[in-house]
């Protein structure tokens, strides 16, 4: 069986089962409207937020809630050991991960198409000035994020306190996720628009997607073998 | 490994001794004319910052050799460049901040290198953290953390060049005369020498560590 088959039946088995508990769909949905409520409070002066805060607001509501996703979306594998049936299928090891990683981007993705709605509403923010380079911008920060954080969530699986060593791991690392996000998202938000840094910002984020995805699928197999 | 070991008592002599004749050399350079007295922060910080981006990179590399190779040799030097690190990594985040307070006139300013500095100390930080909590196993975990965390540079670099374009962070101006040249110089080798003694030192702690555990799980058998 080809890689991306292998990949393709691991991802639509994780959607079967998420599509009939879809405990993580509602709860990442909460967790991240949560998010935006608690800071809501932090950059909301006079009932109006700050310049540049909903850029800020989105992608910490991503970043929080999908740390949220890769480790709920792990324990479940963790639980019933289906990860050790999984790791001893006779597939490739990259297989795996990319099966994860297409069942994670579709669940945060998924997540984003309600957030970014409702942060546009909240904050006043124009998500219909640049749809396409936005929806760009959270789909490659999306990959960079899931990327390095399936690659750590699976890792830790074996790992004692691994609830808090994700975010640990996984923020530091997404530092240059983060940054190009926020910076290119207020670069399409901001009163007077720049679009070509937004565009900037969109490049390196496709970089860093290309170097730490391939970083992942290498260090996947040994990682995961004991 | 032997010969390395028996490089750590001269190494730390020489060390010593330089660091004792450190300070009469950096009193007698020249007081820098906008800054003043407090520059000399800079022969002390800049020296910590370069090996901590050594020891960053030395760990990345033994990380990549553990992971492919499963070399215990590399996983020993590792745990032990993460370790010296996160030291000067520490010494680099407590003395910028009181430079940056006198030249500056804030502690803190998000410009590229304050912001990789930091980045990359988390990063070594989890490392370690990892090591000590993860559990049976962690190392292999571990040597991901450090592969990632030395990629990661460039990445934290550029986009903190770019975030700041809007901004220009206040700059320090570097261009050293010669009376400020020579101490920096020996400054970076008395660094250095203490830095690789350490080193060797930690490496060296780290085998014994794991011989003495290996020894133990063998006389429970």
């Amino acid at each position: 069986m080809s890689l991306l088959r292998t990949a393709w039946l691991i991802a639509r088995k994780d959607l079967v089962v998420e599509a009939r508990s879809r405990e993580l769909a509602y709860t990442t949905v909460f967790f991240a409207l949560a998010c935006v409520l608690v800071f809501s409070f932090a950059f909301v002066q006079e009932g109006k937020a700050i310049e540049g805060a909903s850029s800020g607001i989105l992608w910490v509501a991503v970043a929080f809630s999908g740390t949220l996703a890769l480790s709920r979306a792990f324990e479940r594998e963790r639980q019933s050991e289906t990860l050790r049936a999984l790791l001893l299928a006779p597939s490739e090891r990259a297989a795996v991960y990319l099966g994860k990683l297409i069942g994670l981007l579709a669940l945060m993705i998924g997540v984003e198409l309600v957030l970014v709605p409702i942060v546009g509403l909240l904050f006043d923010a124009p998500i219909l000035r640049a749809p396409w380079l936005l929806a760009g911008l959270l789909a490659a920060g999306t990959l960079g994020f899931a990327g390095v954080g399936t690659l750590f969530a699976a890792m830790l699986v074996r790992a004692h306190s691994r609830d808090v060593l994700l975010p640990l791991l996984l923020y530091p690392i997404t530092v240059p996720v983060l940054i190009a996000g926020v910076r290119g998202t207020a670069a399409i938000f901001a009163t007077e628009p720049n679009l070509d840094a937004a565009l900037a910002w969109l490049s390196i984020l496709i970089f860093f997607d290309a170097v730490f995805v391939v970083l992942s699928l290498w260090v996947f197999d040994p990682v995961m073998s004991e | 490994m032997r010969i390395a070991n028996r490089l750590v008592p001269p190494l730390l002599i020489v060390a010593a001794l330089m660091y004792a004749r450190a300070p009469f050399m950096i009193q007698a350079a020249p007081i820098e004319s906008t800054m003043g007295v407090v520059q000399k922060i800079f022969y002390y910080h800049v020296p910590a910052a370069m090996l901590t981006f050594v020891a960053a990179f030395v760990c990345g590399l033994a990380s990549a050799v553990y992971l492919f190779r499963r070399s215990r040799f590399a996983d020993q030097v590792a745990v032990a460049a993460a370790e010296l690190a996160v030291v000067f990594g520490l010494i680099v985040l407590v003395t910028g901040p009181l430079w940056a307070r006198k030249a500056w006139g804030v502690w803190w300013v998000w410009d590229p290198r304050l912001t990789m500095t930091l980045v990359m100390w988390m990063v070594f930080v989890a490392y370690l953290l990892l090591r000590r909590f993860g559990g049976p196993g962690s190392e292999m975990l571990a040597a991901a953390v450090g592969v990632f965390g030395t990629a990661l540079v460039p990445f934290v670099y550029v986009s903190t060049i770019y975030w700041r374009t809007n901004h220009p962070p206040p700059t320090v101006v570097r261009t050293l005369p010669p009376e400020m040249a020579a101490p920096f110089a020996w400054s970076i080798f008395t660094f250095l020498f203490f830095f690789i003694a350490l080193l060797i030192v930690r490496i060296r702690l780290e085998s014994s560590r794991v011989a003495l555990e290996e020894a133990y799980v063998a006389l429970e058998d």
